[in-house]
């Protein structure tokens, strides 16, 4: 049996490492993380590997302040949904920004992470966070 | 095959944190006050479903059905849970509604119940947020408050709800929870100190969510035919309906709305041949008081957007038009996950059988119940009458 969080993380390390989703090309929506099964065209969805850009907005934030121990050095923190330049919608934390700045429709990239680590001794998590974008990256508008 | 479902017997346990009962001792209370409010005898029951979201990781006990069965003394008919996350208990009084309906079983015991203190805070959130997307939300540090807190932000940002109006759903369950001697928090809290309480993600601060709960409700139900044999006050189960919708919230088309509730509650409406005006009382899903103000909206109280406001004008106020959450709420009366779908209907019997007390709805005839799994991924309505 595996260490705890380990297999659960590993198997997912290319999803969550490189924000690797995929896209049904019969009605060209993206899907984050990727979906077995696309559910607006079901059987006559055609779905292929996609690596999200990356950029995005925030369309809805809070400052966490209480959390379970796995993030409790982290608090205050911020959890965006963070809506993709493609369509798609994910749940990240905010970062390299004072929360009490963050804002619905804020400008936000990827960035690469700690997550979290399972308990004291257990395997870390890596993956993505977004921060604010700048203009020395050109990623600004 | 029975035409409606007849509710004959309601109990609960005293809910609040239990520390000197187990789950067993919870859920035996709760039944045994139904089975005692119903008149029938243990050989007349013939099943056991129970509504519970996470007894291994709140306790360590799973197979519920064999323990209550077993603790109960009801030999060895068939018993089981059934899981929903929060609408677990939903889910128990939708299954027993259709093991009824398809003529397999003729009268059952259902039960709601959750032992939730026995873990510290931080398992208890960790088992709480995995009603949600785990992998992809609880994983990356989204807690369930931080979810609905999502909700409450972009529900501000798009209909001008303000930090006032999502006091309101606190200040007025509590206040109806006074008159429940079954409520964990029988008191009153004025709108300053709710507005005042610490926040634990913004703009969702501890008093607009619902407590760690231990607690177990419980109905007797049967078919149409048999009530009257043993109750002069049957209430009948008039529409039962349940619907989905994604398991994640950052899924969703809109997050200011819950579809599932919208779909389940009109084909309930539909099912029971009723309009919302026609429902005298309500019991609607507030983990967090954001959640009643959108269920408000989405059940038809409220226009969309709304919510908050008729919150202010005090229509779902007891003695308003449409008075919702009668026993407290989950804020108030508590939120022991899987006994929460129970309890509602619980509440909701007692108000058409005229036997809520202080805080009876005068002349209630029928009532509706929403009770919600995660952030909306599931969404149970039933729809009472008597």
């Amino acid at each position: 049996m595996a260490e705890q969080g380990v297999a659960q993380v590993w198997r997912r390390i290319r999803t969550i490492y490189n924000i690797l989703g995929n896209r049904c090309t019969t009605c060209n929506t993206y899907y984050f993380p990727p979906r077995p099964v696309c559910p607006t065209c079901r059987r006559k969805g055609k779905l292929e590997d996609y690596q999200f850009k990356g950029l995005g907005k925030i369309y809805s934030y809070t400052i966490v302040r209480q959390a379970p121990e796995d993030f409790q050095k982290q608090i205050p923190y911020v959890i965006a949904q963070v809506e993709l330049d493609e369509g798609t919608r994910l749940t990240a934390q905010i970062v390299n920004v004072n929360p009490e700045d963050v804002e619905i429709g804020m400008r936000v990239r990827a960035c690469f992470r700690k997550i979290k680590a399972f308990g004291s001794g257990g395997v870390i998590v890596y993956g993505y966070k977004f921060e604010p974008t700048m203009h020395v990256t050109g990623h600004d508008e | 095959m029975s035409d409606r479902v007849a509710i004959i017997g309601v109990g609960m346990c005293k809910f609040g944190e239990l520390w000197e009962q187990s789950l067993r001792d919870i859920t035996l209370e709760a039944g045994m006050y139904a089975i005692f409010d119903s008149g029938v005898r243990g050989a007349d029951i013939d099943g056991v479903v129970i509504g519970n979201m996470s007894a291994g990781r709140f306790t360590g006990q799973e197979h519920l059905g064999a323990q209550a069965a077993d603790m109960g003394g009801l030999g060895d008919m068939p018993a089981y849970s059934v899981e929903a996350a929060c609408a677990s208990g939903g889910a128990a009084v939708r299954h027993a509604y259709m093991a009824i309906k398809s003529g397999e079983h003729d009268l059952m015991l259902v039960l709601g119940n959750e032992k939730m203190s026995d873990v510290n805070q931080s398992e208890a959130m960790n088992t709480i947020s995995v009603a949600a997307d785990w992998e992809y939300e609880g994983m990356f540090g989204a807690t369930f408050p931080a979810l609905y807190a999502m909700m409450a932000r972009r529900h501000m940002k798009e209909y001008g709800t303000t930090e006032e109006q999502l006091a309101l759903p606190t200040v007025k369950n509590h206040a109806n929870a006074e008159h429940n001697p079954w409520a964990q928090f029988q008191r009153a809290v004025p709108l300053g100190v709710v507005m005042k309480s610490g926040l634990i993600a913004d703009p969702l601060r501890v008093l607009h969510s619902a407590p760690v709960t231990d607690g177990a409700a419980g109905l007797v139900v049967c078919r149409e035919d048999l009530a009257k044999k043993y109750s002069d006050t049957p209430v009948y189960i008039e529409a039962s309906e349940q619907r989905g919708d994604t398991l994640a919230l950052h899924d969703r088309k809109s997050i200011t709305r819950m579809d599932a509730v919208i779909y389940s509650t009109k084909s309930a409406l539909k099912e029971a041949n009723l309009k919302v005006e026609d429902i005298d009382v309500f019991e609607l899903h507030d983990s967090f008081s954001i959640g009643e103000i959108i269920l408000t909206e989405d059940v038809g109280i409220a226009k969309k957007g709304e919510g908050g406001k008729a919150l202010e004008e005090g229509i779902t106020e007891i003695g308003g038009k449409f008075p919702v959450n009668t026993g407290g709420g989950l804020k108030a009366r508590g939120h022991p996950v899987g006994a929460t779908g129970v309890a509602q209907i619980v509440e909701l019997a007692l108000q058409l059988r005229g036997d809520a007390e202080k805080r009876q709805v005068d002349g209630a005839e029928k009532g509706l119940a929403v009770n919600i799994g995660g952030t909306g991924a599931t969404s149970i309505v039933h729809i009472i009458g008597r």
